[in-house]
């Protein structure tokens, strides 16, 4: 059973570990560094609840191992918050437009989402709803939530007028 | 679940890569972005002593054209060929099929040569490749080799690829003069497998008629298949619409699609021939437009 020391950087701090080959980015995350934002569900790709970024691109990190993180950037959703707390904008609007309900889905959302707006910063509904077809929910839904990917949508746009 | 226990080898070179296959043998699978192997792992419905992650393999990346063919690098992500402007003007039908793979996150990770060689039935890109008659290159310590798409997919998830084989790349031909192209698929929601689907391509002289036509399906059987009663009924001709719909009709009537937990046969027939309908009126109408 082969074992591999690992380096990667996760939102914004250098981490090392020592993983399995099997072993899943997403495990990795969550036991090997902490950071249990990051929820699995049905770890074989479906739901969407582990979903981070890496290299700036959304996947799901039960669909890739963590061995091939080796040097990679991760942003997890602990990673999206100022460090005062403040929430990010996508953050934010899930909170006022009640995205969620039990909360489960919701980091997987959040990254999805934030991913989704910087490459498409003014979608369609039809688009949001697209947008939104790798993550799944069980309580809300998904009115509320597309509700918040469009206020997020809307403010982001604003705020990119205003800087 | 957690997959079984494996060793995760991860070799720059396509030598060193066809080496680990070569000395590990049934035992190894090629790694590529995991995207249908890592699930199939986790779930246990099969399990390898060995992963040769081609990840890292510099020269399984990057896209490029010559006059007549596009070259997709194996490892070259869904995502990469999806947004390449190179893809979308020598290769239509490809960039018009990728964002029917799976959902965008699934893309990101997710490679072309991978789901090639992954030879899902239901799957987009072998359909592509059938439809156009791509060329797959396949190396190993024996030497390399070209595969014709028609002799490329054997089966369910089985392709003519050898175990010590590992594909490296696949050329895409691109068609010149009047051409137009068409995808449609039918998926209880967006990003599931489809329970049908249809590439098409068509290139027509000045008179409007066609001179070339290509009816691929997905989902309709163990490998994707060509709709060849539909391209035989339509070649040489300047089709109208009620002409179109017959073909559609013909070419799915020479098709077999099995019953499974998803959808009856009698149901992918039925909806294949609208689908085809749909892709052939689509491809036919963008030509004449050209």
């Amino acid at each position: 059973m082969a074992e591999h020391h690992i380096r990667c950087t996760v939102n914004g701090q250098a981490r090392r570990g020592i993983v399995e080959s099997r072993t899943t980015l997403a495990d990795f995350l969550r036991e090997g560094l902490g950071l249990t934002g990051t929820h699995l569900a049905c770890e074989h790709g479906v739901c969407g609840a582990c979903t981070v970024t890496v290299d700036g691109r959304a996947i799901r990190s039960c669909l890739m191992l963590a061995v091939q993180a080796e040097g990679a950037t991760v942003t997890t959703v602990e990673g999206l918050a100022g460090a005062d707390g403040t929430l990010s904008p996508v953050q934010q609007a899930f909170m006022d437009a009640h995205g969620l309900q039990c909360g489960f889905c919701t980091p997987g959302f959040v990254m999805s989402v934030t991913a989704f707006l910087e490459a498409n910063p003014d979608p369609t509904d039809s688009e949001i709803r697209e947008g939104i077809s790798g993550n799944l929910c069980r309580c809300t839904g998904y009115q509320g939530i597309v509700e918040a990917v469009r206020l997020a949508a809307t403010r982001l746009r604003a705020a990119e007028v205003g800087a | 679940m957690k997959a079984a226990p494996f060793d995760h080898h991860a070799p720059e070179t396509v030598a060193e890569a066809a080496a680990l296959l070569a000395e590990f043998g049934d035992e190894a699978k090629v790694l590529a972005g995991g995207q249908s192997l890592l699930p199939l792992l986790s779930l246990r419905l099969t399990r390898f002593e060995h992963l040769v992650d081609v990840h890292r393999v510099a020269e399984l990346h990057g896209i490029t054209r010559t006059d007549d063919a596009l070259r997709v690098g194996a490892a070259t992500l869904q995502a990469e060929a999806e947004h390449d402007a190179v893809v979308a003007a020598a290769v239509p039908l490809l960039a018009r099929a990728l964002p029917h793979i799976g959902h965008f996150q699934i893309r990101n990770r997710g490679t072309v040569g991978g789901s090639l060689a992954h030879a899902d039935p239901a799957s987009e890109l072998p359909t592509v490749a059938l439809t156009l008659g791509a060329t797959f290159e396949a190396a190993s310590v024996r030497g390399t080799r070209e595969i014709a798409a028609d002799d490329f997919f054997t089966g369910t998830w089985s392709t003519a690829l050898a175990e010590d084989e590992i594909l490296v790349g696949t050329r895409f031909p691109v068609w010149a003069g009047r051409t137009g192209y068409g995808f449609a698929e039918v998926a209880r929601r967006h990003g599931d497998f489809a329970l049908a689907g249809v590439a098409a391509a068509v290139a027509l002289d000045a008179d409007d008629r066609i001179t070339r036509v290509a009816v691929g399906m997905l989902g309709v059987g163990a490998t994707p298949v060509r709709a060849g009663a539909a391209e035989a009924a339509l070649l040489g001709t300047a089709p109208d619409a009620a002409a179109v719909t017959e073909a559609a009709r013909a070419g799915m009537a020479a098709l077999e699609p099995a019953d499974d937990l998803h959808a009856t046969g009698a149901y992918r027939r039925r909806v294949g021939a609208h689908l085809m309908e749909t892709a052939l009126g689509a491809a036919i109408e963008e030509a004449r437009r050209g």
